[in-house]
């Protein structure tokens, strides 16, 4: 019970500081939206694609592309951005659980609202017709739950480590590349339209790796913070 | 600990590998289509992974055993086991990529089984740089060995359990059948279960000797 309060007070906590500054959350979106563009130009230069036949493939891929990048660009700082003192006023009146939980359920939020907005935003540069638009929506959900819990563990080694983006980028990779290939394969045979009880064994072995992050990271974390 | 002194297991370690080398090449195998003899490499091939699973597994026990105690040996083993695994990886890249060249048609033919083996190297090389990227010697330990924790589980998805799930050519995944159900017959089985053990052992003993080598440069460091 004592463990549950903790995380809200923490998650209430993060949610209040980003909600004053709207730093982490307004970056993160211009850097998606400005990705999205350059990416439409970049496509752009060379017409005939959106008519060609490999275009819903490149679509598909491109999107969770620009999701990943903007996944590790957002959670990179949800332990870098905190200063020594104050991480060390967290530890003395909460236990580390409860810090590892309010940070992941706090980038799960901050990375749905993101996906939820990048989407759309996708959408309007690059058309294309969704033949299961509920379905895309839950496996873009569930990708961004899954970066969020990849990455949390992720930034709080690297930033153990010395604060660098490419150490951050190198660990997270290969334990995300997984990840990304249920992801792409899912929200293709959404995209297809393809019936949903072809996704269903996908969606198992991701919420599976998902608990395994979860768990790992729960165990770990208490040693990891402990200096 | 004293088991990495006895020297029983060294010996039925080089015995079995000669075994396995001989009796591998010579036996009797049975003859199916598209593989012929390089059914062989089963022999080499699978106990690559077999002893990098082996060591990786151990390492993975001494990391939490560090994390634990905090005592400094734990550390050097848990590393010198992931350069051995490495080392085994590699090996056993190479393997299955010359097998595959003559069953598929090329060495690397884009199979799930082979990404995936490539992706859980990076993850292994990610161990690598982790650990030059700290000097001071006990952060260093203590990280590397959550990150050796962490991705050791990451691993065993990508290697046994996604490659399962999707079409690939190799042997046992994607609905092909396993060497082990029906091709295998107890011929086979004489020479296969020994060349487990004895390249097991091999890299349990490799890595005991970079770890007793690692220990004695340790203690020279130290301050009396």
């Amino acid at each position: 019970m004592q463990l549950v309060n903790q995380t809200w007070f923490l998650l209430k906590k993060e949610i209040i500081l980003e909600w004053r500054s709207k730093y982490a959350f307004n970056g993160v979106l211009l850097y998606v939206v400005s990705t999205v563009f350059i990416c439409y130009i970049a496509f752009n230069l060379n017409p005939g694609l959106s008519g060609s036949t490999g275009y819903p493939i490149i679509w598909n891929v491109l999107f969770w592309i620009i999701m990943l990048f903007a996944a590790v660009n957002a959670i990179a700082k949800s332990f870098m951005q905190e200063s020594k003192g104050r991480l060390l006023y967290y530890y003395s009146i909460a236990s580390p659980q409860a810090i590892m939980l309010s940070k992941t359920i706090y980038n799960i939020l901050l990375m749905a609202l993101l996906s939820a907005l990048a989407l759309p935003t996708y959408l309007l540069f690059f058309n294309n017709t969704i033949g299961d638009p509920l379905f895309y929506c839950l496996a873009v959900l569930l990708g961004s739950f899954s970066f969020s819990t990849v990455f949390t563990m992720i930034s709080a080694i690297a930033s153990k480590a010395g604060n660098n983006g490419t150490l951050m980028a190198i660990l997270s990779f290969p334990v995300v590349i997984p990840v990304i290939l249920l992801l792409i394969r899912l929200s293709k045979n959404a995209m297809d339209g393809i019936g949903r009880n072809f996704s269903y064994s996908g969606i198992g072995v991701l919420c599976a790796i998902n608990l395994i992050v979860i768990t790992t990271a729960l165990l770990l974390f208490p040693f990891l913070w402990r200096d | 600990m004293k088991f990495i002194y006895q020297t029983w297991w060294k010996v039925l370690a080089v015995l079995l590998i000669f075994y396995t080398l001989i009796a591998g090449f010579l036996l009797d195998v049975p003859h199916l289509p598209i593989l012929h003899e390089t059914i062989r490499n089963v022999y080499f091939h699978v106990p690559m992974w077999m002893a990098m699973f082996t060591v990786f597994t151990i390492s993975v026990i001494y990391s939490i055993k560090y994390l634990n105690t905090g005592k400094e040996e734990y550390d050097l083993i848990a590393v010198e086991c992931v350069n051995t695994g490495t080392f085994f990886y590699v090996l056993g890249l190479i393997t299955g990529m010359m097998w595959a060249k003559y069953t598929w048609g090329e060495f690397w033919s884009n199979d799930p089984k082979q990404n995936s083996a490539a992706i859980a190297f990076l993850l292994y090389c990610a161990y690598a740089v982790l650990r030059n990227s700290i000097d001071e010697e006990q952060k260093r330990a203590k990280i590397s060995a959550i990150y050796n924790i962490f991705a050791f589980p990451i691993m065993v998805v990508l290697i046994m359990v996604l490659p399962r799930m999707t079409d690939s050519l190799h042997p046992g995944n994607g609905g092909n059948p396993a060497f082990g159900k029906l091709d295998m017959d107890n011929h086979m089985r004489m020479v296969f279960y020994p060349a487990c053990i004895g390249w097991c052992f091999t890299a349990l003993w490799i890595a005991t000797v970079r770890y007793r080598i690692r220990l004695i440069e340790y203690k020279k460091n130290e301050i009396n």
